[in-house]
């Protein structure tokens, strides 16, 4: 493994690295929007003494890079500063919302990542027949049409017309889990249904991309079922680009989900986001990114570190 | 040795199409072939032939865009042109075994190599993954790998490939099959590596009574392992003898053509006057990839008009030194002199006339030349960047060039790579090279992808184009069969190290260094006996990598 842990070691660096500069960049963008924040909050009416007293609490009056840095020192400790619109903390609004988001994508990614490895293996199993044709048919379909569409659709069929789930997610802390499980199916299955489409076409395609190799030409000559050449010669080898597609995705379900979030009025983080965006409530909007940059960072790290792991040459070096 | 008589495997009047521009066309056309239990069929021919295609046929397999077309395929009675795939999917692996040629590439990169020796047995639900694993240690040692008992738990890319494909022969023979087909075994090895591969299939096969179909195009190689030779020619069969008289007196003219092959030898040039400069002086020079060193203070020098030959296994260097003298490159000590003056190290620092001066020809012509361009742009580019030719002038330089190479110009100008054969291709690296008007042009291999009749076209014409044209070249090969044919003088490489030079009628005469001798006497001969009088000389365990690994 000696050959392993440094190269982990880099990418965790550079992900370190990288995350420094998207709080940078997001930031300044907050800061480089027109207006006076404390004018903003207060409205047009608002006398020039009640201003300059909101800017001095606000800490306006610092100096940019003072505030960077408060901000920065204060988010690796988990305290993202109070929120504008309703005075709490942010970190305390925040964290809820973000369980929720994570309970949503880990629900979405419990259904979608076997079933589209499944779904690839048997299209690439089966590659040519009607069945592979009529998959990537509907998973073209279900790429190409926006998740909010695909949403409302869910909704019109299994909400209004047969109402076994309800329209809106509404989730609450004390909610049980099978409730939970119960409310949240229908945008687990709207983002299941987009990212499975992606992670099958990947599969299938870095399976059949070794089908041509000698090895799995050998293992034909030796007998082997087409199935298990398909599962023990080809899936071990193509395991670097479906580690990929699979943890991107999974990033997707944490960062992409502000428009299912809305559609189904569910609590996450998009939506607090989206909310915050037109309450202009900074501090929430600038934790939100961070944490999106955040998991979609890791998620890039898992993939380039999975990918690694999965190279027999690395993990066993001569 | 005693032959049971009882006809394995029969096959009878085989046809085989292939897919190709939307039509099936046929490339094997009818061959007959009868195999009898313990015997050893050699299946020979140039590429193209349809050996392989044979081979895989006998197994009840075809690749994908071929398929058998008619004739039957009949192993130990069933007809595996109409088994069904279940029927065939039994046999293989158990009871017909296949060895490829590249184990590097035909072993399963993410799993152990004892993993894959067991899989057939417990597929076919032979033995037990116990016994199995058993089985295969005492298989390895019986092919003398080095430390059988703990081989087998190691990947493949940990293993060598003279082992891994001593590991494959170990794998066909998991389940005792009645026939093995060996595909070109030993081509991808180095000649002392071969040796061993050579004795420990021949070993093997005799012991457990294994027929086998052994598919080569090296005629020496299957002069030492068949009973029988057959001859193939485009799918056609040109004739089939035992070996021993098909080697004396074969009554094809073509099987002829074949076997005179290796009779090409020019003479060799006198040593140049003391007084004559080396065209080309590589003094002292040691390189290495990153922190691995390659090189080891090589030198030596190469006269006008003269060809030098580097020889040595994969890994000893010889591509490293030409990257050197090429520039692409740069030593970490050392200098390369061109006509007394020393070169840049780096070939961004060159001129464009001292890069005019240094051409090389590659080993596989087919990616060493643009797939987009024609025949007329991939030679017409270099008479641009160094000539400046244009227009009319450029075209009749073209011309003259493809002229020299023997390809028709009006034939050939517009034609794309993907259209010429591998040796007309060959013959376009060769002109590009001479059309930047060089003195001196570096060869790496560019014989070994060839058939032997078509490799021996190229050196032909290398030979006249170096009367013609007086050039110098340095030519990089691992086979001294073309050595003989063409050099003036030898350089033998070991491990980035030059371990002997000369003139070449000195270095092919004893007394050699001892690892020159050890390289001469690994080539295999025409003589059916000579493996067997090598082996009985040297002893089993002393032959190429077995005597390396006792000593490590």
């Amino acid at each position: 493994m000696g050959g392993v842990l440094p190269l982990v070691g880099k990418r965790l660096l550079l992900g370190v690295g990288t995350l420094f500069v998207v709080s940078l960049i997001i930031f300044w963008a907050v800061e480089a929007l027109p207006g006076d924040v404390a004018q903003q909050i207060l409205g047009q009416s608002a006398t020039q003494e009640t201003v300059d007293a909101l800017r001095e609490e606000l800490g306006l009056n610092k100096s940019p890079f003072t505030r960077y840095f408060e901000w920065l020192v204060g988010a690796v400790q988990g305290d993202f500063g109070v929120s504008l619109a309703n005075k709490r903390s942010v970190t305390a609004q925040i964290a809820p919302r973000f369980a929720n988001t994570l309970f949503l994508a880990a629900y979405a990614a419990v259904i979608s990542v076997p079933l589209a490895i499944f779904l690839g293996v048997l299209t690439a199993l089966y590659r040519n027949s009607v069945f592979d044709r009529v998959t990537n048919a509907l998973s073209l379909v279900s790429i190409s049409s926006p998740e909010f569409f695909l949403g409302y659709v869910l909704i019109a069929f299994f909400a209004v017309q047969s109402q076994l789930f309800p329209s809106i997610s509404n989730v609450t802390a004390g909610m049980d889990f099978d409730e939970r499980i119960y409310r949240t199916t229908l945008p687990a299955v709207t983002l299941a249904l987009v990212v499975t489409a992606y992670m099958m076409r990947m599969t299938r395609a870095a399976i059949i991309n070794l089908l041509a190799s000698p090895y799995i030409e050998m293992a034909r000559l030796k007998g082997v079922p087409n199935g298990r050449v398909i599962t023990h010669h080809a899936l071990p080898n193509a395991l670097a680009p479906i580690i990929n597609v699979v943890a991107l995705n999974l990033a997707y379900l944490i960062t992409g989900v502000v428009l299912v979030e809305v559609v189904f009025v569910y609590p996450g983080v998009g939506q607090l986001l989206v909310d915050s965006v037109t309450k202009r409530d900074f501090p929430v909007v600038q934790a939100c990114c961070l944490i999106f940059a955040a998991t979609f960072i890791m998620f890039n790290l898992i993939a380039d570190v999975g990918s690694i792991l999965s190279n027999p040459r690395l993990r066993h070096p001569k | 040795m005693v032959k049971e008589k009882s006809v394995l495997l029969e096959i009878k009047d085989l046809r085989i199409e292939g897919y190709s521009d939307e039509e099936w066309i046929e490339i094997v056309h009818g061959v007959n072939l009868t195999l009898h239990r313990g015997e050893v069929m050699g299946l020979i021919g140039e590429s193209g032939a349809g050996k392989s295609t044979i081979g895989l046929a006998a197994m009840g397999f075809t690749r994908d865009g071929c398929r058998i077309s008619g004739g039957s395929v009949l192993f130990d009675g069933m007809d595996l042109t109409t088994a069904s795939r279940a029927e065939r999917r039994a046999l293989r692996g158990s009871r017909i075994a296949y060895v490829a040629q590249s184990a590097a590439a035909s072993f399963n990169p993410a799993h152990k190599l004892i993993e894959q020796h067991t899989e057939s047995g417990r597929l076919h639900k032979i033995s037990s993954k116990s016994e199995m694993e058993a089985d295969a240690i005492e298989l390895y040692r019986r092919l003398r790998l080095p430390n059988p008992e703990e081989i087998g738990f190691r990947y493949p890319h940990q293993v060598s490939g003279g082992q891994l494909q001593r590991a494959m022969t170990a794998m066909a023979m998991s389940c005792r099959p009645d026939l093995i087909i060996f595909d070109e075994p030993t081509t991808a090895l180095d000649v002392t590596t071969q040796i061993e591969v050579l004795a420990a299939i021949r070993d093997i096969v005799e012991q457990f009574n294994t027929a086998a179909l052994y598919i080569t195009h090296d005629l020496a190689v299957v002069a030492q392992m068949a009973d029988r030779i057959k001859v193939l020619l485009k799918g056609d069969e040109v004739e089939e003898a035992e070996t021993r008289k098909m080697l004396a007196d074969p009554e094809e003219d073509y099987t002829k053509s074949l076997w005179s092959v290796r009779s090409f030898e020019r003479e060799q040039k006198p040593p140049p006057p003391a007084s004559e400069k080396p065209l080309i002086s590589v003094r002292n020079v040691d390189a290495s990839y990153g922190p691995v060193p390659v090189l080891k203070g090589v030198s030596f020098d190469i006269y006008r008009g003269q060809t030098v030959a580097v020889v040595g296994e994969s890994g000893s260097g010889k591509s490293t030194t030409a990257r050197c003298i090429t520039g692409l490159l740069p030593p970490d000590a050392g200098e390369i002199l061109y006509d007394g003056h020393v070169l840049p190290a780096r070939y961004q620092n060159r001129s464009k006339e001292q890069l005019r001066q240094v051409q090389m020809i590659y080993q596989m012509a087919d990616t060493a030349l643009n797939p987009k361009k024609t025949i007329g742009e991939i030679i017409g580019r270099p008479l641009q960047f160094y000539g400046g030719l244009r227009g009319a002038e450029l075209k009749t330089a073209i011309d003259q060039l493809l002229d020299q190479i023997e390809l028709e110009p009006s034939l050939y100008y517009k034609r794309l790579p993907s259209e010429l054969s591998g040796g007309q291709k060959q013959r376009v690296g060769i002109a590009r090279a001479l059309a930047a008007g060089p003195t001196f042009i570096i060869c790496d291999e560019v014989t070994s992808a060839l058939d032997q009749l078509v490799a021996e076209g190229i050196l032909r014409l290398l030979d006249r184009l170096q009367k013609e044209l007086d050039l110098a070249y340095m030519f990089i090969t691992h086979d001294l069969a073309t050595v003989r044919a063409i050099s003036d003088v030898v350089v033998v490489m070991k491990e980035g190290e030059v371990v002997e030079q000369g003139p070449k009628d000195v270095m092919f005469k004893p007394p050699h260094h001892e690892y020159t001798d050890l390289l001469l006497s690994s080539v295999p001969e025409m003589d059916p006996d000579w493996l067997t009088h090598l082996l009985e000389e040297r002893g089993v365990d002393n032959v190429g990598e077995a005597a390396h690994d006792k000593k490590t």
